[in-house]
């Protein structure tokens, strides 16, 4: 076989097509194989249901390019509501997507970039969700009902982001705020290291509220705010120096931000069914950059 | 005892007395306040410290009385520590600061270009006359197709006989010459120069790059003739800019700054530019150096992949500094979905950059426009991507070299400022410029009229069109197309075994 054989990766159509897409075959360990639920380049469509301004649309087997070219059609049909159900690791979901008043609800694990870009819809998680969701979100709102992974919400310039569970690596990064458009992430659980790096603006708030699996951890990983220069973040609980990124600093909440904090957390406890008085019991710490220029004085012109 | 400095100034500033007519006219046009108006005198006193050698001054001096002159304060000879290098140590020992600079690198490295000649037809292959014969410019970037299938045409009205193409290509880029310009962000140059750009573009039928800096509202108008740009720091990323521009750049890499991220100075960012990069007034504009959801060719594909989807499949470029496993490199980018990679040359790059990595960081663009071209022939994937090389592209001359060592088309930066009235003094850096172009103070910036500027740069990339043309003519073909890839018409002058064999060029005489 020639090398340039070996080297092609695209598919080829017609081998693509000879993939069963019939009853799932499960693996040994009784797991579907993650290719044929996620689909493959191909034709196939998921099949829709139709009831008034809400719309289903069967997952299973659909490649991602195909599901989201679905929820496009459905929401210019006039859909107001669109539901996916069966959803496994289809990328993209949301990305780019700008029509304000449409809902799109996620039963199932969506894949990266969830919600990149998205100007105006709220989409609903009704479970994890992984990397990269809200990356560079313009506005809307986005609800994971469930864990999401490493940077979430980056470069994220306006709409809100509620996570009931815990988050990964490196979430926040470079939010940027202008005007009107102020983000806002709320994260009821834990987040890990490098929490709001280069952070240019919005709101973080992590509430650390207990895990399920009764684990004690820090609230917040280490370096956050590193390179830190606008917007603020506020933590329920405690967050110790040597966790701060070099550019932050640390203090008590002002009455005017603590009402502001319940303003959120009134919205978020609604948005996620909790009681918003308990959480609102513990302390919370506010993290700003002590200055808006933290490189300034780093050059010799 | 304290010195205020031991750096003597660079430049010294000659007013001839005689043909000053105390005007005043260079006291207004200095950016950087050389001049001061002395009242009792009626004359201007130069501070020789202040002066970039921008000529800002002589150009419009009525008189002609001013010179520019190199200070030539005699320093104790040496090879080693020459008065640069003495200089700077000095200034770092009085600021403690990293060393800034832009407009590219002055180092006195081989210049490849310069050692590579094209080759003409005599006698047996004639060659051809660009004046009378037509001479096809038009290039597509993009993705094209592993193989094409065409169907004959039966029908008698449609053409019986012939053949029609039945494969779809993917979007492409078409350009009327293989010369675009580059990113420069609106911030880092004025909005005027922006706006001459993309003038420029649309009369010439090529692209003008946004940079990392948004895209203007008045730009909106030349948007088919724009590329926008998604870098580390987002800045003016939204849904409705991704949908203005022909095709999206991810901006990896520069090569000003190989592997450094973006610095715009608190200084340069006024009302305006707040907007557009939706960041407050004042505040420093911090792109990291990485992409931080990029770690991995496999992240790549995701953003690409997610630009794609947020755009409805336009074309992707993306944008990296040539170093030195850049072939490797460009492999994994292709692979990952780029219809375009833009190779940035270590010379190059119109950014303002620490001086020790623009100086030092990265390899010329000649050995990686080869390298690249070369492997992705040979793993068979060269027609996924088309190759724009970009890092210090001066004329014509370099746009044929460059095409024949297997670019689809260059861009320039800096020769586009130079037409715009740009004299390389290096501070682009401090939003000082007296031209004009790489300021936002309101007095500066309306120094440049975009039409007039935009009819600047009309004129170069035409007469350099042109040029290009002359040497298809004289090498016997008649399509740019024709040029693309064949080092075969190439001879190295100088260079050494080594770099003719990286190059895929024979030496001159074989």
């Amino acid at each position: 076989m020639s090398g340039r054989q070996d080297m092609n990766e695209t598919p080829n159509s017609a081998i693509v097509r000879r993939v069963p897409t019939g009853p799932a075959r499960k693996g040994p360990t009784g797991i579907e194989p993650a290719r044929l639920t996620a689909g493959q380049p191909g034709d196939t469509r998921g099949v829709t249901r139709r009831r008034g301004k809400k719309v289903h649309i069967d997952a299973k087997g659909v490649y991602y390019k195909t599901l989201n070219e679905q929820i496009r059609e459905e929401i210019e049909r006039g859909a107001t509501e669109v539901v996916l159900d069966n959803v496994i690791g289809q990328r993209y979901i949301g990305t780019g997507l700008a029509y304000p008043g449409v809902t799109v609800t996620v039963n199932g694990v969506p894949g990266n970039d969830m919600a990149a870009f998205m100007n105006g819809p709220t989409l609903v998680v009704n479970d994890n969700a992984q990397d990269g969701v809200a990356n560079t979100m313009n506005s809307g709102l986005v609800i994971i009902n469930g864990d999401a992974g490493d940077v979430l919400g980056y470069g994220m310039r306006g709409g809100g982001v509620y996570v009931r569970g815990d988050v990964g690596y490196r979430v926040g990064i470079h939010m940027k705020a202008f005007g009107d458009s102020q983000p806002l992430i709320v994260i009821g659980g834990h987040a890990r290291d490098f929490l709001g790096e280069y952070m240019a603006g919005g709101e973080i708030i992590v509430l650390g509220l207990e895990r399920s699996d009764g684990r004690a951890e820090p609230v917040v990983g280490s370096y956050v705010g590193t390179g830190m220069h606008a917007g603020v973040m506020y933590v329920r609980g405690t967050v110790e120096d040597h966790q701060l990124g070099k550019e932050v600093r640390v203090s008590e909440p002002t009455p005017a931000e603590i009402d502001r904090i319940r303003e959120i957390l009134t919205h978020y406890s609604k948005v996620m069914g909790l009681d918003p008085d308990p959480i609102m019991e513990e302390p919370f710490v506010k993290i700003y950059p002590y200055t808006s220029r933290p490189y300034g004085r780093m050059y010799a012109y | 005892m304290a010195y205020t400095t031991f750096i003597p100034s660079e430049f010294r500033v000659h007013i001839d007395k005689d043909a000053c007519i105390q005007c005043g006219r260079c006291v207004q046009q200095c950016g950087w306040n050389v001049y001061t108006w002395d009242e009792a005198e009626k004359r201007p006193i130069p501070d020789h410290n202040k002066c970039v050698a921008c000529h800002r001054c002589v150009t419009y001096c009525p008189g002609g009385a001013i010179t520019i002159r190199k200070n030539d304060l005699a320093f104790k000879p040496s090879d080693n520590l020459a008065p640069e290098t003495i200089k700077a140590i000095w200034k770092q020992a009085e600021t403690g600061g990293v060393q800034l600079t832009g407009m590219g690198n002055d180092r006195p490295y081989l210049r490849i270009f310069d050692h590579l000649l094209l080759d003409a037809c005599q006698v047996t292959n004639p060659s051809i006359d660009p004046l009378r014969e037509p001479m096809e410019m038009r290039t597509f970037l993009g993705r094209k197709p592993d193989s094409i299938a065409v169907a004959a045409m039966v029908a008698k009205n449609e053409g019986a006989g012939g053949y029609r193409l039945v494969t779809e290509f993917d979007r492409q880029l078409q350009l009327e010459t293989p010369i675009m310009f580059g990113g420069m962000s609106y911030g880092s140059v004025s909005l005027n120069v922006h706006r001459a750009l993309a003038m420029a573009a649309a009369r010439l039928g090529t692209f003008m790059n946004t940079g990392e800096g948004g895209l203007h509202a008045d730009l909106e108008p030349y948007q088919d003739n724009i590329i926008v740009q998604c870098a580390s720091g987002r800045f003016g990323v939204d849904s409705s800019y991704l949908q203005a521009g022909a095709a999206v750049e991810i901006k990896i890499g520069q090569g000003a700054k190989p592997g450094i991220g973006g610095h715009l100075p608190g200084e340069k960012i006024d009302y305006e530019v707040s907007i557009t990069r939706m960041i407050p007034q004042g505040t420093d504009a911090l792109s990291p150096a990485p992409h931080h959801d990029i770690y991995s060719i496999e992240d790549l594909r995701q953003l690409i992949y997610a630009l794609k989807e947020a755009t409805g499949y336009k074309p992707i470029s993306v944008k990296i500094a040539c170093v030195h496993n850049v072939a490797a490199i460009a492999s994994g980018v292709v692979r990952a979905g780029a219809d375009i990679i833009y190779l940035d040359g270590f010379r190059g790059g119109t950014g303002a950059s620490p001086t020790i990595i623009r100086d030092h960081v990265g390899i010329p663009l000649e050995i990686a426009i080869a390298t690249v071209d070369q492997r992705l022939r040979d793993e068979g994937i060269r027609n996924r991507a088309s190759i724009v090389a970009a890092g210090s592209i001066r004329g014509s001359a370099d746009v044929a070299k460059a095409i024949a060592l297997g670019a689809d088309a260059c861009a320039i930066g800096t020769a586009a400022l130079v037409a715009m009235g740009c004299h390389v003094c290096q501070k682009c850096h401090t939003g000082c410029c007296s031209w004009g172009i790489t300021t936002q103070r309101a007095e500066l910036t309306r120094r440049l009229d975009p039409e007039w500027a935009a009819s600047q740069l009309v004129n170069l990339v035409t007469a350099w069109t042109h040029e290009i043309a002359e040497v298809l003519g004289a090498l016997g073909v008649n399509a740019i197309e024709s040029l693309r890839g064949s080092r075969e018409r190439l001879r190295g002058l100088g260079l050494d075994k080594t770099t003719l064999d990286i190059l895929g060029v024979k030496p001159a005489g074989l």
